[in-house]
């Protein structure tokens, strides 16, 4: 068994038990986010593409779900198709115009585009506009397995999660994820090869838009609510420091990263009280001087694998 | 030692779950959670602020309740409703906390509002404005204390109308909350023989008040309504003194605190109309309580600290009336037992959840007039407690029963 199995097979395991030794609904946000910190890494880590509105893809499934949820009362699977659906369809149209342009101008685009989406929501009245969308009921999964109780729905969630994970995994790990990473090591000579280097970079948005709302979904059934906080650039923002902090392009690093931005952000609410925005700060800045890599980035550098990851400054690949 | 723990563990579940059989105090502490912004745009009316007050609470409590400890733990909820939610439900399922307060963001505070109806937990709210709270999202165990939107707009509107002030322009914040401040306070100033001119949108985090200023300007209205909030507000007031606005036209703000006027200055806010639920120099009660306030906070208590103090003091004495912990005694108990301190007397609990109190129309004083930091209002009016909130009859809450 390759070492690279071994740290799934361990992580599956703590997967399993981690509601009896943490708190589950910590557990659970922390799982919705890492989810979309793997979307949001699909896109800059294997792709090159910085979006700084991925918030927009989180929250309109949230807001989709919860509306789904509460005007419709649908289960909670048709709930999710609903909010990946609806943020697949803005991942297209964000595509469609960002993709045009590189580099910071793709960046500020999809901002752009963002902010946009977020005075939407700001101003429609199905969102509450400051109060939030409040009390999405969990439901019945097929309408058979209650969620209302903590432990079914951290298994849900845990499957939702792994099942996203492998699809990332799958997507890279395919001749599509190769065509991904020659654009983003080098797009002229990518293009020149004869690939239609803007299809796969669509693609590669809409996947991760989806996988995004997925994550945003999933985390409107767990806490009940979706509020203005999730299409807040301010967001988009948290999922970049997620992604650089874990480590960009590696597989594993947004999860790693998620779980300490979203328990640092749990443990310091009632530890440093006004200093946790100083913390976050520092600790971004720490990273982009010290360990540029990330924590999985630098640990994949220092100790490279023997026998599945190959020497690579990104990851393990194939 | 181990088997000792196991033990020590086994007795003490033993006492936790008779405890709770006998239906008295469950766990050896009471636990006050307040939930407040340490370094977000509320922090200044709650914060730091709202735990020292809690902590006075408990202190002038005597520490105990029913020979158990009384402690207070607070969390900053980043003004996030994620961040908030998941930390209540572990401060309910793992930590005991019994009560929640503060809260100061409507997203925040309605989302707690769910988990404590769900968990059945008290929740005191101060800070959050939204009247949601009292209306469409009520539970039996919600307190809306403090404040709300609607007793801002009512006592602001008609008060300032009764003073003289009875054409008015809107300065409105293009988002709900800003729309329904705006509605609300209109039909208040019309009910009251006002008439409104017009009203001008702008939106949410304007950097440029220049050409909604200038359009309030030309209404030639009497009184300039802020309906916004926050940056918004202190940015509209400065820009407002700038134009020289203020010389022929007043403003009315519609949430603004004491500690906007203390950062804005006297010169920039005099003649300005303020509607708040308390005030540190309302009388001698208040006077002294704020002085303690001071000697350990270096500042003066918002009225929204000051209703923390208030939420945790008829929290504590519930507990001690009741006899126990559990959230429908004491809300039954609040529900029989009107409340007296140094917020306000005689303030009586309805069915909706909103705690009835008065609210004073205040006017900010000139610089010459006041006495030196924190010395900023005159008393204009008193609201009696029966006329400053939305009646009975118009709540959309599903517990008033329809008569």
């Amino acid at each position: 068994m390759s070492r690279q199995t071994l740290v799934y097979l361990a992580g599956l395991v703590l997967l399993l038990v981690a509601p009896l030794l943490f708190y589950p609904v910590l557990v659970m946000k922390v799982l919705c986010f890492a989810l979309f910190a793997c979307a949001f890494n699909l896109l800059l880590g294997f792709t090159g593409l910085l979006s700084f509105g991925h918030a927009a893809f989180l929250g309109s499934a949230a807001y989709a779900t919860g509306f789904a949820m509460t005007h419709w009362a649908v289960t909670p699977e048709l709930g999710l198709i609903f909010g990946v659906a609806v943020s697949a369809t803005l991942g297209a149209v964000f595509g469609a115009i960002a993709i045009r342009r590189q580099g910071i101008y793709f960046a500020m685009i999809t901002l752009a585009l963002a902010q946009m989406v977020f005075f939407f929501y700001l101003q429609a009245p199905f969102t509450g506009g400051e109060d939030g969308l409040q009390g999405v009921p969990r439901g019945k999964l097929f309408g058979i397995v209650p969620l209302a109780e903590d432990w079914a729905m951290y298994y849900f969630v845990a499957a939702v999660f792994v099942f996203g994970f492998w699809l990332i995994r799958r997507i890279i790990g395919s001749p599509f994820g190769q065509v991904l990473k020659a654009i983003r090591e080098n797009e002229a000579r990518a293009l020149s090869l004869g690939y239609e280097v803007d299809r796969y970079k669509l693609l590669a948005f809409v996947l991760s838009a989806a996988i995004a709302g997925l994550a945003g979904s999933t985390k409107t059934l767990v806490l009940g609510f979706a509020t203005l906080t999730d299409v807040h650039w301010a967001t988009s923002g948290e999922v970049v420091l997620m992604t650089l902090v874990g480590g960009v392009g590696t597989v594993v690093g947004p999860v790693i990263g998620a779980l300490v931005i979203v328990v640092l952000q749990n443990e310091l609410a009632d530890k440093a009280g006004p200093w946790v925005t100083v913390i976050m700060g520092t600790i971004f800045v720490a990273c982009v001087l010290a360990f540029r890599r990330g924590i999985v980035g630098e640990i994949a550098a220092r100790w490279p694998g023997k026998a599945g990851a190959p020497k690579q400054e990104h990851g393990p690949g194939h | 030692m181990k088997r000792t723990y196991l033990a020590a563990a086994a007795v003490m579940m033993l006492a936790a779950g008779s405890a709770l059989a006998q239906g008295k105090i469950s766990g050896e502490v009471v636990k006050i959670g307040v939930l407040t912004d340490m370094s977000g745009l509320y922090s200044d009316i709650g914060g730091q602020g709202s735990v020292l007050a809690a902590q006075m609470a408990v202190e002038d409590f005597g520490g105990k309740v029913k020979g158990r400890k009384i402690e207070v733990v607070a969390a900053d909820h980043q003004n996030k409703a994620d961040v908030a939610s998941s930390k209540v439900r572990q401060w309910i399922d793992r930590e005991g906390v019994d009560m929640l307060t503060d809260a100061l963001n409507s997203a925040v505070a309605l989302a707690t509002a769910r988990l404590v109806a769900e968990k059945k937990r008290v929740f005191i709210d101060t800070g959050a404005a939204s009247t949601r709270l009292t209306n469409e999202e009520c539970t039996p165990y919600t307190i809306h204390h403090t404040y709300d939107t609607f007793a801002l707009a009512n006592g602001t509107g008609k008060a300032v109308v009764a003073h003289g002030g009875d054409s008015w322009f809107f300065l409105t914040a293009d988002y709900a909350f800003g729309h329904s401040l705006e509605k609300d306070t209109a039909e208040v100033v019309k009910a009251s023989g006002g008439k409104v001119l017009g009203a001008v949108r702008h939106p949410l985090s304007a950097s440029d008040f220049s050409s909604f200023l200038l359009q309030a300007q030309a209404s030639k209205a009497k009184i300039i309504g802020l309906a916004n909030a926050g940056g918004d507000t202190i940015n509209s007031i400065k820009s407002a003194n700038e134009f020289g606005l203020t010389r022929r036209q007043t403003l009315a703000g519609l949430l603004v605190f004491i500690t906007d006027i203390h950062s804005l200055g006297l010169n920039a806010t005099q003649g300005m109309y303020v509607t708040e639920g308390w005030y540190w120099n309302l009388n001698d009660e208040t006077r002294k309580w704020s002085r303690r306030y001071f000697d350990r906070m270096k500042k003066m208590p918002s009225s929204n600290q000051a209703g923390v103090y208030s939420a945790v003091t008829m929290f504590l004495k519930a507990v001690d009336g009741a006899g126990t912990d559990d959230a429908d005694a004491v809300m039954a108990w609040l529900r029989r037992n009107p409340q007296s301190d140094m917020f306000g007397k005689n303030m009586k609990l309805r069915e909706d959840g909103r705690l009835l109190h008065e609210m004073y129309l205040f006017q900010v004083k000139k610089p010459g007039e006041s006495n030196g930091p924190w010395d900023y209002y005159h008393v204009r009016q008193t609201i009696p407690a029966d006329q400053a909130f939305q009646p009975l009859s118009a709540s959309k809450c599903t517990l008033v029963k329809k008569k």
